[in-house]
């Protein structure tokens, strides 16, 4: 598939489903095996990862485990500053998620305020024992103290830039690119 | 799509778009109702005021409950406890709350058009809680999203709708959104109690309740407002609720998984037996509970275009 003339690739299909593989291992290994574990996926991109990581360690510990999509809209810090509301999706956690430890699940990890938010969010459903952050980038430029446990790729930016993520489910193959203009 | 509205006024205003994305925004925010700590911060900081000039509870309750829930500050103010009662005339009363920075108004008022009128004149957002016998745009929004929730498709769907809909708002707003999401739209009543020339409003005219049960989705009973009946509308209550009650053997000349619906406060054994109104067919406590999430998606998307 050809790619659009603004566009830099910087993982391919292959590429992302590696480091995912990887980060399903860390995350196991980091938690000795996935006892009181779930993933809790940020909408949109983090939900695809979460649900490509439940999948492989499922393969790996030949168990479920609990998965949830968590929409941070509500949790913005910009929502009074705004002039157009961000749509709406819904947050769908079907279990009790206090006493779990919680791995969180975004795409790319950039100013750190995404993340805020959806500690927030995840606070306000139960008191989790543990929150970890699985991201398939990180791109630097954080504005909050935030940092990821687990991490795809590390990836320098410039702030101008733009790191977009391309899921096969809406794009037809997978892909990470900047995209310029 | 994106919200442009600084108010809302009317059901007729809305376009399809529109009421699609009041109803999806109000899906993710039901989900907020269902928590331990229903609260989110939103619209933290905002101001929310319910003018009411008519007296209410749930509406009221309703709108106050998702204010809260969305973590803003809400204030009521109704005429019997308020400079209302001095003389002060609407847009005065308004443009006071106005000044204490409110960034929402919902308005409840007996003439037609007060809404309306009042958001000319204010910056705040003006919600519409019922105007007169003109609209009542929340309720049917919340009516809409009921019937989604249980029948997933308001295309094709027959839907009737009975008792006073000349001297009901409800009815009107639900006429208007119901037939421009496809349904068709019925209305059985007393002549007394049917407005003229209601066909160009898009609905059916019956005026025997059994013809107009034929084939029916959904059921929806008015109150009988009993503060009208010196207007000469009806012989009699009795009269009223022998031709008009919705008992159970007239229940089961509609569709076997029909649902009936009632704006509250209900008049037991008048327009509804109990035995229905207690029936798995009555979705009536599901609209309450609907109610909020409506008015908590309407809150959001006006606090952006403010």
């Amino acid at each position: 598939m050809g790619l659009a003339q603004s566009e830099r690739l910087l993982m391919d299909a292959q590429d992302m489903s590696r480091a995912l593989s990887r980060i399903s291992h860390e995350i196991l290994e980091g938690n000795k095996g996935s006892q009181d574990l779930a993933l809790v996926g940020i909408r949109t991109g983090g939900v695809y990862l979460a649900q490509r990581l439940a999948m492989r360690i499922q393969q790996i510990e030949q168990r479920d485990i609990p998965l949830g999509e968590l929409d941070i809209t509500l949790y913005r810090d910009d929502l009074s500053i705004r002039k157009d509301q961000p749509e709406l999706r819904k947050t769908t956690i079907p279990f009790n998620i206090s006493d779990l430890k919680i791995v969180l699940v975004d795409d790319v990890l950039f100013t750190g305020r995404t993340i805020r938010a959806a500690l927030d969010g995840l606070m306000d459903l139960g008191r989790p024992a543990e929150i970890q952050l699985a991201v398939l980038i990180d791109r630097g430029h954080r504005q909050l103290p935030i940092r990821a446990n687990y991490v795809g790729k590390n990836i320098p930016t410039s702030r101008e830039e733009n790191v977009q993520v391309f899921f096969e489910e809406l794009e037809q193959v997978d892909r990470v690119s900047i995209v310029t203009g | 799509m994106g919200w442009k509205r600084k108010d809302l006024l009317t059901i007729a205003e809305l376009s399809i778009e529109e009421i699609e994305l009041i109803l999806t925004t109000a899906e993710s925010l039901k989900e907020v109702g269902g928590r331990d700590i229903k609260k989110v911060p939103a619209l933290r900081g905002k101001t929310v005021v319910n003018l009411f000039f008519e007296p209410s509870t749930r509406t009221r309750t309703s709108f106050e409950l998702a204010a809260k829930r969305l973590s803003a500050d809400v204030i009521n103010f109704s005429p019997s406890t308020s400079s209302v009662v001095k003389g002060e005339t609407l847009l005065d009363t308004a443009r006071n709350i106005e000044s204490m920075q409110a960034d929402i108004i919902v308005l409840r008022h007996s003439s037609p058009g007060a809404a309306e009128h009042l958001s000319r004149f204010v910056q705040s957002s003006v919600i519409n809680a019922g105007d007169g016998w003109h609209e009542h745009p929340t309720q049917a929004l919340l009516d809409v999203y009921t019937i989604k929730e249980k029948k997933k498709e308001i295309q094709g769907l027959t839907i009737v709708i009975v008792g006073d809909v000349a001297h009901s708002r409800v009815a009107r707003s639900n006429i208007v959104a119901l037939t421009k999401l496809g349904a068709e739209v019925r209305v059985v009543a007393p002549p007394t109690m049917l407005p003229l020339y209601v066909e160009r409003l898009g609905a059916k005219v019956y005026y025997q309740f059994e013809d107009a049960l034929n084939g029916v989705d959904v059921i929806m009973m008015l109150r009988l407002q009993r503060e009208r009946l010196g207007q000469a509308l009806l012989p009699s209550i009795r009269e009223y609720a022998k031709l008009f009650c919705l008992t159970s053997e007239r229940l089961r000349l509609a569709k076997p998984d029909t649902i009936v619906m009632h704006p509250g406060p209900l008049n037991r054994g008048i327009e509804i037996s109990p035995a229905v109104a207690d029936s798995p067919a009555a979705v009536i406590l599901d609209q309450v509970t609907n109610g909020v999430s409506v008015r908590m998606a309407l809150m959001y998307l006006l606090s952006g275009a403010a």
